[in-house]
C-alpha cells in the first residue's frame, strides 16, 4: 500500500494562493487511491507554472520543453507499457505550443493521462492570452482585447472520441481526485482539464468566481452518450459542469498494435542474432 | 578499384510508374548474384507518375564505387529518355526501345514489347533482353524471376515465366550486335544487395535499437519504412509522427525509458527537431538522427542530392553541448557508422548523427554480409544494485558521465529536466551548479575524441595533389585521384567519414605533406572546408564543388580540376 508520505512534499516556487496546491495534492491523493508505488509512475510535463508540478512530488519525472510533454509520454509509454505515465502541464503548453499533439494523441488513444491546468492565462510569462483565455480579454499583449475565441478542449476532445474526458475544479478537492484516479484507471488516452484561478493575472476567473459557476454533473448524467457530451461540453459559461463529461471503450493503440508494440519491445530484450540472419537473408 | 574503362553504365529511363525501378532492381539483383560490382543512381521527381525519371546502373567485374557520365546501355520506356541521355551514349552504345518509340540516330534494338509482353510485364521482358546482351546467365535470370514472385499467385509467377521465356527468344534471334560484360564469378561469397538507407536502417538494428520515430520526408523515408519491414521480428516499436517535434520528443521519451531509439529526417524536418536535439543534450538522454540531405533552402530540389546541411547539423539546436556526426562514404559505412552512433549516443548519453544524402540514400551496392561485423548491441543500464538512495541522475563525475538508470525498473526513482538542474535532477537557479553542469556536460567531448574515426587516407603518399572530402564524395573523389595518377604524377584521397569532432593531429601532416590541395564537396559553399580552416587555420583556397542537385561524378570532379589546374 502506498501512503502519501511516498509522495513527498516540497518547497514550491508558486504564488501563494495558486490553485496549483490543491491540484498538486489532489494528484497524490489520487496516486494512493490508486494504489501505485512513486518507482511506477512517470510524470511527464512540458514547461509553465503546471509543467513545474512533478518537481514537486516523489516520482519518476522528465520535465520536457514547452508544448512536448505529450510526445515524449508517447515514446515513453511505447517503451515500458508498464509504466504509469501521467502528462502534466498547463493550458498554454497543451492547447497552445502543443496543440497537434493533443489532437494526435487523441486519435491515437494511447494509454496516458493527461492533466491540464487550466487558469486561461499565461502565468509563467506575465498574463498575456492563453488559448482558453476568453474573447475580449484584456493584457499587456493584447491591450484591446484578447481577438480570439476560447478553444473548448473537452468539447473538441468529445468530438473526437477520446476515450475519457473530464472537466475538474481545483476547488474541489475530493471530486477532483476521483476524476484523476478514473482517468489513470482508463485505458486509453484520457483528459482531465483542471479548471483553476490565477491569482497575480487573471481578474476575471477567479476562486469565487469558478466557485459560481462550476456545477458537478448529476449521477444520473450518462457520459457514454457522445451527442448528449458534446452538448455538456458546449455549455456557456455561466453553467461550467465538471465531471466525467463523455467515454467509451474504444480500443488503445497498444491493443490496435498488438505484436509490434508488445511487451517484449523494451531496451531490456537482449539482440537476437539468429532474428538479425533472418532479417538479413531478405537482401541476398 | 575500377580502370577507366573496364565498367558498363545502364541507364534505364522512363517516365514515373511506368515500372523502372523495378526493372533497375531486379537487373541489379542479377548483377550482384552474377558476381559484379554495381553502383546506382536514381534521378526522379517529386511526382508518382508522369515526368521523367532514371535509374542508373554502373556495373563493373572490379569494384567500383562512383557513378559514371556515359552510358553503355540504355533501356528507354519514353521518348524523354532517347532526347534526355542519347547524347551521352558511348560509341559501341545501344538504346534498347519500344518498337513505337523513335531511337533518332542511336544504334538501337526495337523490341515488339506489346507482343512478348501484354500490358502487364513489360519490366519482366525488359529484365530478360537486358540480362542476355549483357550476358548474364539465364537460368539466373529464370531464377531470380521465380524468387521474386513465388509468394504471389502460381498464375502470375507461371505467366512472368512464360514472358521470360517469349523474351529470350526473341532476343536470341534477333541477335544485336552489342558486347556483354566481361565474365564475372558467382562463386565468391554470397553478397547482399542494400542502399544507402537500408543499410542504415540495418546498422540501426544490428546496434541494438529498439525504437524508431519519424514523419514522412524524401529522401530519409525508406530508412523508417526499412527499420518497420523487420521491427516485428526483431520486437521494436516504432510510431509514425504527426510531425518532426513530435519524433523527435517521443524517441527521447523512449530513449530515457530504456528503449535505443532511431530518428530519420532529411532538412527541412530536422529543422524542425531541433529544439529536441538541445533536448536530448540537456536530459543527457541518447539520440541518434540519421538526416538524408537533399538541396535547400527550404523545399528546395525533394528528390535530389547535396552535401549542403554538414554546418547545420553541426550548430543544430541552442546552447552549447558535444555532439558526433558521422558521413559515411559507402553502403558498409552506412550500416557500420550508424552502429557506431549508436554505441557513442549511449555511451556519452547525447546526441549523435548519420549525415548521408539522396545519392547514397538510393545508391545500391553489393555488400558483403555483415556476419563478421562483431555486432556489439548497447548494453542495458537498467539495474544498478549498489545505486545509493536518492538516486542522482546527473551525479558529477570526472569524466562528466553520470550512472544511468531506467524509470520504473527498479525502485529508485529517476529525474530529467530541461531547465538547468541539480545533481539529483530537478530544477535549479543555482549559478554555481549551473557552471559546474556546463562543465559536466562539456567534458564529454573528450569521450568523443577518444572514440573519434579518423579520416582515411588512400593514394600516394607525399602526393603532388590530394583531394579531401567527406561522406558520400568518397568513390567519386578516390576514383578521380586515381585517374589522374601518372608516373610522374602522385595524387591521393583524405576522406572523413566522421566530421565532428575532430582532431587536427589525425591529418595535419597529411595534408602539408601534399603539393596542391583540393577540397570537393557536394555543396555551393565548402562547408567542410571551412569547418577545417576554423579548426587547424589551414585554408584551402582549391575548391570543387557541385550543387545542381547531382551527385559528384569522377568525370565531373577531373575537369573541375583541369580548370583550377590551368589557373594555377
Amino acid at each position: 500500500m502506498s501512503t502519501l508520505k511516498d509522495y513527498g512534499s516540497f518547497e514550491t516556487a508558486w504564488c501563494p494562493g495558486c490553485g496549483n496546491f490543491s491540484i498538486l495534492k489532489a494528484v497524490k491523493q489520487a496516486l494512493v487511491q490508486c494504489n501505485l508505488a512513486p518507482h511506477d509512475v512517470l510524470f511527464v510535463s512540458g514547461i509553465g507554472q503546471a509543467a513545474k508540478a512533478p518537481h514537486y512530488l516523489h516520482a519518476n519525472v522528465f520535465n520536457g520543453l514547452h508544448g512536448r510533454s505529450l510526445p515524449v509520454a508517447t515514446g515513453a509509454k511505447l517503451a515500458n507499457p508498464h509504466l504509469t505515465v501521467i502528462a502534466e502541464s498547463g493550458d498554454g503548453c497543451n492547447y497552445g505550443e502543443g496543440g497537434n499533439h493533443f489532437l494526435a494523441a487523441i486519435r491515437r488513444n494511447i494509454d496516458i493521462t493527461l492533466l491540464v491546468h487550466d487558469n486561461r492565462v499565461y502565468g509563467l510569462t506575465k498574463g498575456q492570452a492563453s488559448p482558453t483565455s476568453p474573447e475580449g480579454f484584456v493584457s499587456k499583449a493584447q491591450p484591446d482585447g484578447n481577438p480570439s475565441l476560447p478553444f473548448n478542449p473537452v468539447a473538441v476532445a468529445t468530438v473526437m472520441q477520446a476515450g475519457f474526458v473530464a472537466r475538474g475544479f481545483a476547488g474541489e478537492m475530493a471530486h477532483l481526485t476521483d476524476l484523476i484516479c478514473q482517468a489513470i484507471a482508463h485505458k486509453g488516452f484520457s483528459l482531465v482539464d483542471i479548471l483553476q484561478p490565477c491569482v497575480s493575472f487573471n481578474r476575471l476567473n477567479t476562486f469565487s468566481w469558478y466557485q459560481e459557476h462550476c456545477r458537478k454533473l448529476e449521477n444520473s448524467y450518462d457520459p457514454t452518450n457522445q451527442r448528449g457530451a458534446l452538448d455538456v461540453a458546449m455549455m456557456d459559461e455561466n453553467r461550467l459542469p465538471i465531471g466525467v463529461i463523455y467515454r467509451n471503450k474504444r480500443p488503445s493503440f497498444k491493443e490496435k498494435a498488438e505484436g509490434s508494440s508488445s511487451e517484449r519491445a523494451f531496451g531490456l530484450q537482449p539482440f537476437n542474432q539468429a532474428l538479425f540472419e533472418e532479417v538479413l537473408a531478405h537482401y541476398y | 578499384m575500377v580502370k577507366r574503362n573496364s565498367s558498363k553504365t545502364i541507364c534505364i529511363g522512363g517516365e514515373a510508374g511506368q515500372g523502372l525501378v523495378t526493372i533497375g532492381q531486379l537487373l541489379c539483383k542479377a548483377l550482384v548474384r552474377s558476381g559484379y560490382h554495381i553502383v546506382i543512381t536514381q534521378s526522379y521527381q517529386s511526382r508518382i507518375r508522369g515526368g521523367h525519371n532514371d535509374f542508373f546502373i554502373r556495373t563493373s567485374v572490379d569494384p567500383v564505387a562512383a557513378p559514371s557520365k556515359t552510358t553503355d546501355l540504355l533501356i528507354a520506356l519514353d521518348q524523354a529518355s532517347i532526347s534526355e541521355h542519347g547524347h551521352l551514349m558511348n560509341r559501341d552504345g545501344l538504346v534498347v526501345l519500344d518498337a513505337i518509340l523513335d531511337p533518332e540516330t542511336h544504334h538501337a534494338l526495337k523490341v515488339p514489347f506489346k507482343d512478348l509482353a501484354g500490358d502487364g510485364f513489360l519490366n519482366i521482358a525488359a529484365l530478360t533482353i537486358a540480362g542476355a546482351l549483357l550476358g548474364l546467365n539465364e537460368s539466373l535470370i529464370q531464377k531470380l524471376i521465380s524468387d521474386t514472385f513465388h509468394k504471389k499467385d502460381k498464375a502470375i509467377l507461371e505467366e512472368n515465366l512464360l514472358v521470360f521465356e517469349k523474351a529470350l527468344k526473341w532476343v536470341r534471334e534477333a541477335a544485336p550486335a552489342f558486347e556483354g560484360l566481361p565474365p564475372a564469378s558467382p562463386k565468391g561469397p554470397r553478397r547482399l544487395m542494400l542502399n544507402g538507407n537500408e543499410a542504415i536502417a540495418l546498422g540501426a538494428i544490428a546496434a541494438g535499437v529498439r525504437s524508431g520515430f519519424f514523419y514522412p520526408m524524401t529522401p530519409a523515408t525508406s530508412i523508417m519504412l526499412t527499420f518497420i519491414k523487420h521491427a516485428r521480428t526483431m520486437g521494436i516499436v516504432f510510431e509514425q509522427a504527426e510531425d518532426e517535434i513530435a519524433a523527435v520528443n517521443m524517441a527521447i521519451g523512449a530513449s530515457f525509458c530504456g528503449a535505443p531509439s532511431l530518428v530519420a529526417t532529411s532538412g527541412g524536418g530536422f529543422a524542425l527537431m531541433a529544439e529536441g536535439i538541445s533536448l536530448a543534450a540537456m536530459t543527457e538522454t541518447p539520440l541518434v538522427i540519421a538526416v538524408a540531405q537533399r538541396p535547400g533552402p527550404a523545399t528546395g530540389l525533394p528528390t535530389r542530392t547535396e552535401q549542403g546541411d554538414l554546418l547545420f547539423v553541426l550548430h543544430s539546436g541552442h546552447g552549447e553541448f558535444p555532439r558526433a556526426i558521422f558521413a559515411p562514404g559507402d553502403v558498409e559505412e552506412c550500416f557500420s557508422l550508424t552502429q557506431k552512433a549508436f554505441e557513442i549516443s549511449e555511451k556519452s548519453q547525447g546526441p549523435a548523427f548519420v549525415l548521408t544524402d539522396q545519392f547514397l540514400a538510393d545508391s545500391y551496392r553489393a555488400v558483403l554480409p555483415f556476419d563478421r561485423i562483431d555486432t556489439k548491441p548497447l548494453q542495458s543500464v537498467a539495474h544498478a544494485p549498489d545505486t545509493k538512495t536518492p538516486y542522482q541522475r546527473y551525479a558529477l563525475t570526472p569524466d562528466g558521465l553520470s550512472p544511468r538508470l531506467y524509470p520504473g525498473m527498479s525502485h529508485h526513482l529517476v529525474i530529467a529536466d530541461s531547465d538547468e538542474h541539480t545533481e539529483d535532477g530537478h530544477i535549479t537557479e543555482d549559478l554555481s551548479i549551473r557552471k559546474k553542469m556546463v562543465e559536466k556536460r562539456l567534458k564529454k567531448t573528450a569521450l568523443l575524441l577518444s572514440e573519434r574515426i579518423p579520416p582515411s587516407f588512400t593514394g600516394d603518399s607525399h602526393p603532388h595533389v590530394l583531394f579531401i572530402c567527406w561522406g558520400s564524395a568518397k568513390g567519386a573523389v578516390e576514383e578521380a585521384a586515381e585517374r589522374l595518377r601518372t608516373p610522374s604524377l602522385r595524387t591521393a584521397t583524405l576522406h572523413f567519414s566522421q566530421v565532428w569532432p575532430l582532431a587536427p593531429d589525425d591529418f595535419l601532416p597529411v595534408i602539408q605533406s601534399a603539393g596542391v590541395v583540393v577540397s570537393v564537396e557536394g555543396n555551393a559553399t565548402g562547408q567542410f572546408a571551412g569547418i577545417l580552416q576554423r579548426e587547424t587555420g589551414l585554408r584551402l583556397e582549391k575548391q570543387i564543388t557541385r550543387y545542381d542537385g547531382l551527385p559528384l561524378t569522377p568525370s565531373y570532379i577531373l575537369s573541375a580540376f583541369e580548370k583550377i589546374d590551368e589557373g594555377h
